[in-house]
């Protein structure tokens, strides 16, 4: 049995770790905050990948072009395998994927809310490829520096294949602010019903955070929500000028000063309400994960029959 | 015992923290614990990693060289999963 004394020399050689910015490994000794931390963080992160291929999913058979198709159905397929990257670096904690999902479909693990709002548009798959994909980004670039290794290569790889989901996005935008009245009236009301979630993507104010201060600190996150929100805010901005769109936020101006843009507040009563099952589709959402999970159980079943079958034959020629 | 009734095992080393482990070679070892200690001493030796592993070679499923024509052409065509395939005009091109 361990002692206190063996405790806290391994908690010291822990923390000296994270400040030589070395990388934590998964059969390294860690605090049990840490691990729960990573589960959680990583878990939640999977399940916005998978959840978030429901609102895109929605519009792929009624794409506007074979080409526009191809490109949306990539993008879906990329989802699904970065929640897959996800889980597997969740995974490398302890914690089977079983119970992951599990803990999805009860209501207790959190996605993003963002993909609880619905998709009622083809300018919605424009506005969130360029913003919720773009916030995603800013995001998980910040993590590629992440102080535990599988997730920090996880997100090095997930960087790298999801640099043209915004640019798919955005390009979207571009056809349709340049297009007809129709259509740039479409690209607007997207861009305005999709602008404030994505900024609410990041997360509370830093002093409302739950988990910040000691992620941190443990460098799980590397940069605050209101640092990584301002840049996301900061880089958008020139490129709603570009579409000749009007800027959602009407308190948008440029902060000499500070070399940021200034910016209105956030509605977070929207942001609460919808994190806590009150979005248009947190139901719907759910409801389908669970449809889809059942649905592909026959396949499961069978792969577990085939693999006694296997296992018996092989007992009776020995 | 021979050596060539010895398993093969693929030897993977970590060369740094936060570093994924990546294929150095192969060995013949009695068990896991043998292959590890020999890895070490074969590819290690000045001081090239911090973590190795090492897999039964038999346990290492492969795709087949002759078949990578009709393994890997589903890709072939799909430039479009690729950031440069879309052309953004210069002053949003950052993106």
């Amino acid at each position: 049995m361990k002692t206190t004394a063996d405790e806290t020399r391994l908690e010291q050689r822990f923390q000296q770790r994270i400040e030589q910015e070395q990388k934590i490994e998964p059969k390294d000794w860690m605090p049990d905050g840490y691990r729960k931390s990573l589960i959680r963080q990583i878990s939640q992160h999977a399940h916005s990948e998978v959840i978030g291929m429901q609102p895109e999913g929605n519009f792929i058979t009624r794409a506007p072009s074979l080409r526009r198709k191809a490109v949306l159905l990539s993008k879906v397929q990329d989802e699904g395998g970065h929640g897959l990257y996800l889980y597997s670096a969740a995974e490398t904690l302890g914690t089977p994927r079983s119970e992951l999902i599990a803990a999805l479909q009860s209501g207790e693990a959190k996605y993003a809310s963002i993909f609880n709002y619905p998709t009622q548009s083809w300018g919605d798959i424009g506005a969130i490829g360029w913003l919720v994909d773009g916030a995603a980004i800013v995001n998980q670039i910040s993590l590629q520096r992440t102080s535990y290794g599988p997730y920090a290569r996880g997100m090095v790889r997930i960087c790298k294949e999801e640099s043209f989901h915004q640019r798919q996005g955005y390009e979207i935008m571009i056809a349709l602010a340049h297009g007809s009245p129709a259509q740039k009236r479409m690209a607007q009301d997207s861009l305005n019903r999709f602008y404030w979630p994505a900024l609410m993507m990041f997360g509370p104010h830093d002093s409302e955070s739950a988990h910040s201060a000691r992620s941190m600190q443990w460098k799980i996150k590397r940069e605050t929500n209101d640092d990584l929100r301002q840049k996301f805010i900061d880089q958008t901005v020139p490129q709603i000028e570009y579409l000749g769109l009007q800027h959602p936020d009407s308190e948008i101006s440029w902060n000499e000063a500070r070399g940021h843009y200034d910016h209105g507040e956030i509605d977070w009563n929207e942001f609460y309400a919808v994190i806590n099952g009150n979005g248009h589709c947190n139901r719907q959402r759910i409801t389908h994960h669970i449809r889809a999970h059942e649905d592909g159980a026959w396949v499961r079943d069978a792969i577990t029959a085939h693999n006694e079958k296997l296992r018996k034959r092989a007992q009776q020629v020995a | 015992m021979s050596q060539e009734r010895l398993e093969l095992f693929e030897v993977f080393v970590r060369s740094r923290r936060g570093l994924d482990h990546k294929h150095v070679g192969s060995l013949h070892a009695e068990d896991h614990e043998q292959a590890l200690e020999y890895a070490r001493d074969c590819y290690t030796r000045r001081s090239e990693g911090v973590s190795i592993w090492v897999v039964r070679s038999r346990d290492i499923c492969a795709s087949q060289e002759e078949d990578s024509e009709c393994f890997f052409d589903p890709s072939d065509d799909k430039p479009y999963r690729l950031a440069s395939y879309y052309k953004l005009p210069d002053p949003v091109d950052n993106m």
